[in-house]
Protein backbone atom coordinates (compact mmCIF):
# COMPACT_ATOMS: atom_id res chain seq x y z
CA UNK A 1 0.00 0.00 0.00
CA UNK A 2 1.18 3.41 -0.54
CA UNK A 3 1.65 5.95 2.52
CA UNK A 4 3.62 8.66 2.43
CA UNK A 5 1.90 10.25 5.48
CA UNK A 6 4.63 10.46 7.92
CA UNK A 7 4.61 11.29 11.68
CA UNK A 8 6.91 13.86 12.21
CA UNK A 9 8.80 16.89 10.55
CA UNK A 10 11.92 15.55 12.29
CA UNK A 11 11.15 12.10 10.81
CA UNK A 12 10.37 14.02 7.68
CA UNK A 13 14.13 15.66 7.31
CA UNK A 14 16.07 12.89 9.23
CA UNK A 15 18.10 11.55 5.85
CA UNK A 16 19.19 15.58 4.89
CA UNK A 17 22.61 15.62 5.18
CA UNK A 18 26.00 18.00 4.64
CA UNK A 19 26.34 19.87 1.35
CA UNK A 20 22.61 18.38 -0.07
CA UNK A 21 20.56 21.07 -2.00
CA UNK A 22 17.20 21.86 -0.53
CA UNK A 23 14.47 24.06 -2.39
CA UNK A 24 12.45 25.62 -0.20
CA UNK A 25 8.93 26.60 -1.11
CA UNK A 26 7.31 29.87 -0.47
CA UNK A 27 7.25 33.57 -1.17
CA UNK A 28 7.71 35.83 1.61
CA UNK A 29 5.79 34.13 4.55
CA UNK A 30 3.24 32.81 2.75
CA UNK A 31 3.63 28.96 1.44
CA UNK A 32 6.61 28.73 3.50
CA UNK A 33 6.83 25.65 5.19
CA UNK A 34 8.30 26.77 8.85
CA UNK A 35 7.96 23.31 10.37
CA UNK A 36 9.75 21.45 7.98
CA UNK A 37 12.38 24.47 8.30
CA UNK A 38 12.70 24.01 11.75
CA UNK A 39 13.42 20.56 11.95
CA UNK A 40 16.31 21.30 9.39
CA UNK A 41 17.48 23.35 11.89
CA UNK A 42 17.42 21.06 14.59
CA UNK A 43 19.34 18.55 12.96
CA UNK A 44 21.95 21.16 12.23
CA UNK A 45 23.25 19.78 8.80
CA UNK A 46 25.70 22.56 7.09
CA UNK A 47 26.88 23.44 3.90
CA UNK A 48 23.45 23.61 2.32
CA UNK A 49 22.69 24.80 -0.85
CA UNK A 50 18.99 26.49 -0.69
CA UNK A 51 17.01 27.45 -3.27
CA UNK A 52 14.22 29.83 -2.36
CA UNK A 53 13.04 33.22 -3.71
CA UNK A 54 13.59 35.20 -0.72
CA UNK A 55 16.12 34.56 2.80
CA UNK A 56 13.31 34.97 5.13
CA UNK A 57 12.46 37.43 7.60
CA UNK A 58 13.50 37.81 11.66
CA UNK A 59 15.21 35.34 12.90
CA UNK A 60 12.71 32.18 12.68
CA UNK A 61 12.16 29.80 9.59
CA UNK A 62 14.32 30.34 6.58
CA UNK A 63 16.28 33.42 8.30
CA UNK A 64 16.86 30.93 11.07
CA UNK A 65 18.74 28.41 9.40
CA UNK A 66 20.68 30.93 7.62
CA UNK A 67 22.06 32.33 10.89
CA UNK A 68 22.22 28.67 12.36
CA UNK A 69 25.13 29.19 10.00
CA UNK A 70 23.93 26.01 8.09
CA UNK A 71 23.37 27.49 4.58
CA UNK A 72 26.52 28.08 2.51
CA UNK A 73 25.19 29.47 -0.63
CA UNK A 74 21.37 31.05 -1.67
CA UNK A 75 20.19 30.55 -5.35
CA UNK A 76 17.37 33.58 -5.33
CA UNK A 77 15.54 36.33 -6.64
CA UNK A 78 15.11 38.61 -4.21
CA UNK A 79 17.53 38.13 -0.93
CA UNK A 80 16.69 41.94 1.28
CA UNK A 81 13.26 42.58 2.61
CA UNK A 82 11.35 44.39 4.91
CA UNK A 83 12.67 42.51 8.12
CA UNK A 84 15.68 40.52 6.31
CA UNK A 85 18.09 40.64 9.00
CA UNK A 86 20.07 37.77 8.78
CA UNK A 87 21.18 37.27 5.05
CA UNK A 88 22.43 41.29 4.36
CA UNK A 89 24.65 40.59 7.60
CA UNK A 90 26.38 37.31 7.06
CA UNK A 91 26.75 38.34 2.73
CA UNK A 92 28.43 41.44 3.87
CA UNK A 93 30.75 39.46 5.72
CA UNK A 94 31.57 36.99 3.10
CA UNK A 95 30.23 34.25 5.22
CA UNK A 96 26.99 32.66 2.49
CA UNK A 97 27.40 33.10 -1.64
CA UNK A 98 24.56 34.03 -3.57
CA UNK A 99 23.38 33.22 -7.02
CA UNK A 100 20.81 35.85 -8.14
CA UNK A 101 18.77 34.17 -10.53
CA UNK A 102 15.33 37.07 -12.02
CA UNK A 103 12.40 35.62 -10.32
CA UNK A 104 11.02 33.96 -13.57
CA UNK A 105 13.91 32.54 -14.76
CA UNK A 106 14.39 30.78 -11.47
CA UNK A 107 10.74 29.50 -12.00
CA UNK A 108 11.67 28.37 -15.24
CA UNK A 109 14.95 27.17 -14.08
CA UNK A 110 13.16 24.82 -11.41
CA UNK A 111 10.36 23.97 -13.37
CA UNK A 112 12.75 22.74 -16.69
CA UNK A 113 14.44 20.90 -13.97
CA UNK A 114 11.67 18.70 -12.82
CA UNK A 115 10.83 18.56 -16.53
CA UNK A 116 14.05 16.95 -17.58
CA UNK A 117 15.02 19.66 -19.59
CA UNK A 118 18.92 20.39 -18.90
CA UNK A 119 18.98 24.07 -20.45
CA UNK A 120 16.81 26.46 -22.09
CA UNK A 121 16.65 30.21 -23.83
CA UNK A 122 15.14 33.40 -22.39
CA UNK A 123 15.03 36.90 -23.23
CA UNK A 124 15.14 37.69 -19.76
CA UNK A 125 18.93 39.50 -18.44
CA UNK A 126 20.23 39.78 -21.95
CA UNK A 127 22.39 42.27 -21.92
CA UNK A 128 22.32 42.71 -18.37
CA UNK A 129 24.89 41.72 -15.19
CA UNK A 130 22.30 39.12 -14.47
CA UNK A 131 23.15 37.70 -17.94
CA UNK A 132 26.89 38.61 -18.00
CA UNK A 133 29.10 34.86 -19.13
CA UNK A 134 25.91 32.85 -20.48
CA UNK A 135 25.67 31.96 -23.95
CA UNK A 136 23.76 33.96 -25.77
CA UNK A 137 22.19 32.52 -29.24
CA UNK A 138 19.33 34.60 -31.34
CA UNK A 139 16.65 33.28 -32.70
CA UNK A 140 14.21 34.85 -35.10
CA UNK A 141 16.14 38.17 -35.03
CA UNK A 142 16.51 38.02 -30.61
CA UNK A 143 18.83 37.48 -28.65
CA UNK A 144 18.41 35.14 -26.20
CA UNK A 145 20.31 33.86 -22.80
CA UNK A 146 20.80 30.23 -22.07
CA UNK A 147 19.99 28.82 -18.15
CA UNK A 148 20.05 25.47 -16.92
CA UNK A 149 17.36 23.56 -15.54
CA UNK A 150 17.54 23.61 -12.14
CA UNK A 151 17.09 20.23 -9.92
CA UNK A 152 18.13 19.52 -5.49
CA UNK A 153 18.29 16.90 -3.37
CA UNK A 154 15.20 17.74 -1.27
CA UNK A 155 12.41 20.10 -1.59
CA UNK A 156 10.51 21.48 1.43
CA UNK A 157 7.49 22.70 1.02
CA UNK A 158 3.71 23.88 2.25
CA UNK A 159 0.70 22.60 0.94
CA UNK A 160 -3.46 22.92 2.25
CA UNK A 161 -4.24 19.27 1.76
CA UNK A 162 -2.85 16.14 1.05
CA UNK A 163 -4.17 12.72 0.65
CA UNK A 164 -1.77 9.39 1.62
CA UNK A 165 -0.98 9.32 -2.54
CA UNK A 166 1.12 12.91 -1.83
CA UNK A 167 -1.82 14.60 -4.35
CA UNK A 168 -1.47 17.96 -3.17
CA UNK A 169 -4.17 20.98 -3.25
CA UNK A 170 -2.45 24.70 -2.30
CA UNK A 171 -4.32 27.74 -0.55
CA UNK A 172 -4.31 31.11 -2.46
CA UNK A 173 -0.73 32.99 -3.50
CA UNK A 174 0.96 30.22 -0.77
CA UNK A 175 0.67 27.94 -3.96
CA UNK A 176 3.57 30.28 -5.65
CA UNK A 177 7.02 27.96 -6.32
CA UNK A 178 5.46 24.33 -4.35
CA UNK A 179 4.39 23.16 -7.18
CA UNK A 180 7.46 23.02 -9.38
CA UNK A 181 9.74 22.42 -6.71
CA UNK A 182 7.74 19.06 -6.06
CA UNK A 183 8.66 18.20 -9.49
CA UNK A 184 12.32 19.16 -9.14
CA UNK A 185 13.23 17.36 -6.21
CA UNK A 186 14.25 13.97 -5.68
CA UNK A 187 12.62 13.60 -2.70
CA UNK A 188 9.69 16.33 -2.00
CA UNK A 189 8.64 16.79 1.31
CA UNK A 190 5.71 18.54 1.88
CA UNK A 191 4.02 20.26 5.04
CA UNK A 192 -0.19 20.29 4.96
CA UNK A 193 -2.72 21.81 7.20
CA UNK A 194 -4.58 18.33 6.52
CA UNK A 195 -4.54 14.78 5.44
CA UNK A 196 -7.47 13.46 3.47
CA UNK A 197 -8.98 10.35 2.61
CA UNK A 198 -7.78 9.27 -1.18
CA UNK A 199 -10.48 11.26 -3.18
CA UNK A 200 -11.03 13.98 -0.75
CA UNK A 201 -9.17 15.87 -2.81
CA UNK A 202 -11.54 15.87 -6.53
CA UNK A 203 -8.73 14.93 -8.89
CA UNK A 204 -9.92 17.52 -11.01
CA UNK A 205 -8.62 20.35 -8.22
CA UNK A 206 -5.27 18.01 -7.62
CA UNK A 207 -2.71 20.65 -8.25
CA UNK A 208 0.54 18.67 -7.41
CA UNK A 209 -0.07 15.25 -8.57
CA UNK A 210 1.00 12.81 -6.00
CA UNK A 211 4.09 11.38 -8.39
CA UNK A 212 5.51 14.34 -7.64
CA UNK A 213 6.05 13.77 -3.44
CA UNK A 214 7.46 11.61 -1.18
CA UNK A 215 6.26 12.56 2.43
CA UNK A 216 3.60 14.36 3.25
CA UNK A 217 3.61 15.65 7.46
CA UNK A 218 0.19 16.76 8.91
CA UNK A 219 0.94 20.46 10.74
CA UNK A 220 -2.65 21.32 11.54
CA UNK A 221 -2.14 24.73 13.17
CA UNK A 222 1.63 26.16 11.07
CA UNK A 223 3.20 29.28 12.85
CA UNK A 224 2.93 32.22 11.10
CA UNK A 225 6.33 33.37 10.20
CA UNK A 226 5.57 37.44 10.63
CA UNK A 227 3.74 36.97 13.64
CA UNK A 228 6.92 35.37 15.08
CA UNK A 229 8.61 38.53 13.53
CA UNK A 230 6.70 40.68 15.12
CA UNK A 231 6.85 39.08 18.54
CA UNK A 232 10.62 39.23 18.25
CA UNK A 233 11.10 35.29 19.03
CA UNK A 234 13.99 33.65 17.79
CA UNK A 235 14.39 29.88 16.84
CA UNK A 236 15.49 27.46 18.25
CA UNK B 1 -6.59 67.42 -14.77
CA UNK B 2 -5.92 68.60 -11.19
CA UNK B 3 -2.27 69.27 -10.47
CA UNK B 4 -0.59 70.70 -7.29
CA UNK B 5 0.24 74.39 -6.64
CA UNK B 6 3.36 74.48 -8.51
CA UNK B 7 1.66 73.35 -11.63
CA UNK B 8 3.49 69.83 -11.57
CA UNK B 9 1.40 66.69 -11.38
CA UNK B 10 0.67 64.67 -8.51
CA UNK B 11 1.97 60.67 -8.03
CA UNK B 12 -2.76 60.44 -8.44
CA UNK B 13 -2.19 62.47 -11.43
CA UNK B 14 0.36 60.29 -13.44
CA UNK B 15 -1.23 57.09 -12.18
CA UNK B 16 -4.81 58.79 -13.81
CA UNK B 17 -2.86 59.38 -17.13
CA UNK B 18 -1.03 55.84 -17.13
CA UNK B 19 -4.82 54.29 -16.54
CA UNK B 20 -6.51 56.19 -18.91
CA UNK B 21 -3.99 55.02 -21.77
CA UNK B 22 -4.86 51.02 -20.88
CA UNK B 23 -7.43 49.72 -22.78
CA UNK B 24 -10.48 47.97 -21.97
CA UNK B 25 -10.02 44.15 -21.28
CA UNK B 26 -6.33 44.33 -20.71
CA UNK B 27 -3.91 42.30 -18.68
CA UNK B 28 -1.46 44.49 -16.33
CA UNK B 29 0.92 43.84 -13.86
CA UNK B 30 1.63 46.69 -11.27
CA UNK B 31 5.34 47.25 -9.72
CA UNK B 32 5.98 48.22 -6.26
CA UNK B 33 5.49 51.89 -5.58
CA UNK B 34 4.09 54.69 -7.38
CA UNK B 35 2.55 52.09 -10.29
CA UNK B 36 0.17 50.67 -7.23
CA UNK B 37 -1.72 53.64 -7.77
CA UNK B 38 -3.03 53.03 -10.75
CA UNK B 39 -5.22 50.34 -9.27
CA UNK B 40 -7.70 52.78 -8.07
CA UNK B 41 -7.28 54.97 -11.30
CA UNK B 42 -8.70 52.92 -13.80
CA UNK B 43 -12.06 55.03 -15.55
CA UNK B 44 -15.07 53.93 -14.60
CA UNK B 45 -17.00 51.63 -17.84
CA UNK B 46 -13.48 49.83 -18.47
CA UNK B 47 -12.52 46.55 -17.02
CA UNK B 48 -8.96 45.99 -16.15
CA UNK B 49 -7.31 42.77 -14.74
CA UNK B 50 -4.40 42.81 -12.54
CA UNK B 51 -1.88 39.99 -12.15
CA UNK B 52 0.56 40.09 -9.44
CA UNK B 53 3.50 37.48 -10.25
CA UNK B 54 3.76 35.51 -7.17
CA UNK B 55 0.02 33.46 -8.13
CA UNK B 56 -2.68 35.95 -8.99
CA UNK B 57 -5.01 37.22 -12.08
CA UNK B 58 -7.33 39.24 -10.95
CA UNK B 59 -6.68 41.23 -7.55
CA UNK B 60 -8.82 42.92 -5.90
CA UNK B 61 -8.88 46.33 -3.80
CA UNK B 62 -7.23 46.39 -0.30
CA UNK B 63 -8.63 44.30 2.28
CA UNK B 64 -10.92 45.97 5.48
CA UNK B 65 -8.35 46.07 8.22
CA UNK B 66 -8.95 42.53 10.21
CA UNK B 67 -9.58 40.69 7.24
CA UNK B 68 -6.16 40.26 5.91
CA UNK B 69 -5.00 36.83 4.91
CA UNK B 70 -1.44 36.39 5.40
CA UNK B 71 -1.74 33.69 2.27
CA UNK B 72 -3.29 36.26 0.01
CA UNK B 73 -0.84 38.89 -0.74
CA UNK B 74 0.75 40.77 -3.64
CA UNK B 75 4.51 41.12 -5.00
CA UNK B 76 5.10 43.23 -2.68
CA UNK B 77 3.91 41.20 0.30
CA UNK B 78 1.10 43.29 1.03
CA UNK B 79 -2.37 41.99 2.04
CA UNK B 80 -4.14 42.01 -1.33
CA UNK B 81 -7.92 40.43 -2.12
CA UNK B 82 -8.86 38.84 -5.27
CA UNK B 83 -11.89 39.34 -7.54
CA UNK B 84 -14.37 37.38 -8.44
CA UNK B 85 -13.57 35.52 -11.31
CA UNK B 86 -9.87 35.33 -10.35
CA UNK B 87 -7.42 32.48 -10.84
CA UNK B 88 -4.76 31.09 -8.95
CA UNK B 89 -1.79 29.20 -10.63
CA UNK B 90 1.87 28.73 -9.84
CA UNK B 91 5.26 30.71 -10.49
CA UNK B 92 5.91 29.27 -13.33
CA UNK B 93 2.48 29.38 -15.50
CA UNK B 94 2.36 32.92 -13.42
CA UNK B 95 5.90 33.66 -15.54
CA UNK B 96 5.10 32.18 -18.53
CA UNK B 97 2.03 34.97 -18.93
CA UNK B 98 4.65 37.38 -18.34
CA UNK B 99 7.89 35.89 -20.14
CA UNK B 100 5.16 34.27 -23.24
CA UNK B 101 4.04 38.02 -24.16
CA UNK B 102 0.53 37.55 -22.55
CA UNK B 103 0.15 40.54 -20.47
CA UNK B 104 -0.54 43.24 -21.71
CA UNK B 105 1.03 45.88 -19.74
CA UNK B 106 3.76 46.41 -17.30
CA UNK B 107 3.54 49.55 -15.25
CA UNK B 108 7.04 49.50 -13.50
CA UNK B 109 9.15 52.83 -11.18
CA UNK B 110 12.10 53.65 -12.31
CA UNK B 111 15.83 54.35 -11.28
CA UNK B 112 16.85 55.92 -14.51
CA UNK B 113 15.24 55.31 -18.32
CA UNK B 114 17.74 56.36 -20.98
CA UNK B 115 17.11 58.03 -24.52
CA UNK B 116 16.26 54.84 -26.37
CA UNK B 117 14.32 53.16 -23.49
CA UNK B 118 17.16 51.22 -21.58
CA UNK B 119 15.54 50.73 -17.98
CA UNK B 120 17.30 50.74 -14.63
CA UNK B 121 15.57 49.37 -11.59
CA UNK B 122 17.16 46.73 -9.32
CA UNK B 123 20.48 48.17 -8.80
CA UNK B 124 22.62 50.94 -7.37
CA UNK B 125 25.19 48.77 -8.03
CA UNK B 126 26.81 50.20 -4.53
CA UNK B 127 29.51 47.94 -3.98
CA UNK B 128 27.49 46.80 -0.13
CA UNK B 129 24.38 47.09 -1.41
CA UNK B 130 22.33 43.37 -1.64
CA UNK B 131 21.75 42.77 -5.11
CA UNK B 132 17.70 41.88 -5.58
CA UNK B 133 15.67 41.71 -8.65
CA UNK B 134 12.83 39.71 -8.34
CA UNK B 135 10.93 39.58 -11.39
CA UNK B 136 11.74 43.13 -13.22
CA UNK B 137 13.72 41.80 -15.79
CA UNK B 138 11.27 39.38 -16.83
CA UNK B 139 8.95 41.96 -17.18
CA UNK B 140 10.47 43.94 -19.61
CA UNK B 141 11.94 40.88 -21.50
CA UNK B 142 8.05 39.57 -22.20
CA UNK B 143 5.29 42.08 -21.48
CA UNK B 144 4.14 43.49 -24.99
CA UNK B 145 3.89 47.15 -23.53
CA UNK B 146 6.26 48.72 -20.75
CA UNK B 147 5.70 52.26 -19.19
CA UNK B 148 7.58 53.71 -16.44
CA UNK B 149 5.82 56.23 -13.79
CA UNK B 150 8.92 58.12 -11.90
CA UNK B 151 9.94 61.18 -10.60
CA UNK B 152 10.99 63.33 -13.24
CA UNK B 153 14.30 63.85 -11.15
CA UNK B 154 15.88 62.44 -8.21
CA UNK B 155 15.74 63.95 -4.70
CA UNK B 156 19.10 66.47 -5.43
CA UNK B 157 17.66 67.30 -9.29
CA UNK B 158 19.71 65.21 -11.83
CA UNK B 159 17.62 63.94 -14.32
CA UNK B 160 16.34 60.50 -14.20
CA UNK B 161 16.00 60.45 -18.26
CA UNK B 162 19.38 60.39 -19.82
CA UNK B 163 21.43 59.39 -22.73
CA UNK B 164 22.50 56.48 -20.87
CA UNK B 165 21.72 54.75 -17.59
CA UNK B 166 24.44 54.90 -15.08
CA UNK B 167 22.75 52.27 -12.75
CA UNK B 168 22.98 48.49 -14.31
CA UNK B 169 20.25 48.11 -16.37
CA UNK B 170 17.43 45.60 -16.09
CA UNK B 171 16.72 45.93 -19.82
CA UNK B 172 17.61 47.19 -23.46
CA UNK B 173 15.31 48.88 -25.53
CA UNK B 174 12.08 48.02 -23.51
CA UNK B 175 10.76 51.19 -22.54
CA UNK B 176 7.95 52.46 -24.19
CA UNK B 177 6.29 55.35 -22.21
CA UNK B 178 6.96 57.38 -19.36
CA UNK B 179 5.02 59.07 -16.86
CA UNK B 180 6.67 61.92 -14.69
CA UNK B 181 5.30 64.53 -12.39
CA UNK B 182 6.23 66.61 -15.32
CA UNK B 183 5.43 65.04 -18.67
CA UNK B 184 4.34 62.13 -21.17
CA UNK B 185 7.29 61.30 -22.51
CA UNK B 186 7.30 58.24 -25.87
CA UNK B 187 10.35 56.23 -26.39
CA UNK B 188 10.24 56.38 -30.59
CA UNK B 189 12.96 55.15 -33.25
CA UNK B 190 13.52 59.23 -33.51
CA UNK B 191 14.09 59.81 -30.18
CA UNK B 192 12.00 61.01 -26.92
CA UNK B 193 8.89 62.48 -27.51
CA UNK B 194 7.32 64.65 -25.28
CA UNK B 195 3.53 64.35 -25.61
CA UNK B 196 1.60 65.73 -22.99
CA UNK B 197 3.18 68.80 -20.01
CA UNK B 198 2.08 69.13 -16.79
CA UNK B 199 -0.02 73.03 -16.86
CA UNK B 200 2.81 74.36 -14.95
CA UNK B 201 6.06 73.46 -17.22
CA UNK B 202 6.98 74.34 -20.48
CA UNK B 203 9.02 72.44 -22.83
CA UNK B 204 11.98 74.42 -22.22
CA UNK B 205 11.75 73.63 -18.96
CA UNK B 206 10.96 70.29 -19.36
CA UNK B 207 14.16 69.98 -21.20
CA UNK B 208 16.62 71.47 -18.58
CA UNK B 209 15.47 68.81 -16.32
CA UNK B 210 15.82 65.99 -18.76
CA UNK B 211 19.15 64.35 -19.94
CA UNK B 212 18.84 63.68 -22.85
CA UNK B 213 17.23 65.77 -26.27
CA UNK B 214 13.24 66.39 -26.38
CA UNK B 215 10.77 66.28 -29.35
CA UNK B 216 8.22 68.13 -29.00
CA UNK B 217 5.17 66.21 -29.99
CA UNK B 218 2.09 67.66 -27.64
CA UNK B 219 -0.75 68.09 -30.01
CA UNK B 220 -1.33 71.65 -30.29
CA UNK B 221 -5.12 70.92 -31.63
CA UNK B 222 -6.23 70.44 -28.43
Amino acid sequence: MINKIGVSAAEAVADIGDGASVMIGGFGEAGSPIELIHALVDRGVRNLTVISNNTGSGRVGLAALIANGQVAKMICSYPRSANSLVFPELYRAGKIALELVPQGTLAERIRAGGAGIPAFYTATAVGTQLGEGKEVRSFAGRDYVMERGLRADFALVRADRADRYGNLAYTKTARNFGPIMCMAARTAIVQVRQVVEPGGIDPEAVVTPGIFVQRVVEVASPQQESLLVKEGRVYP
Amino acid sequence: MTATTNGEWTRHDMARLAARDIHDGAYVNLGIGIPELVAQCVPAGQEVIFHTENGLLGVGPSPVPGSEDPELINAGKKPVTAISGAAYFHHADSFAMIRGGHLDVSVLGAMQVSATGDLANWSTGEPDAIPAVGGAMDLVAGVKRVVVLMEHTTKSGDPKIVARCSYPLTGIRVVDRIYTNLAVIDVTAEGLVARELAPGVTFENLQAKTGAPLIDGRDHRS
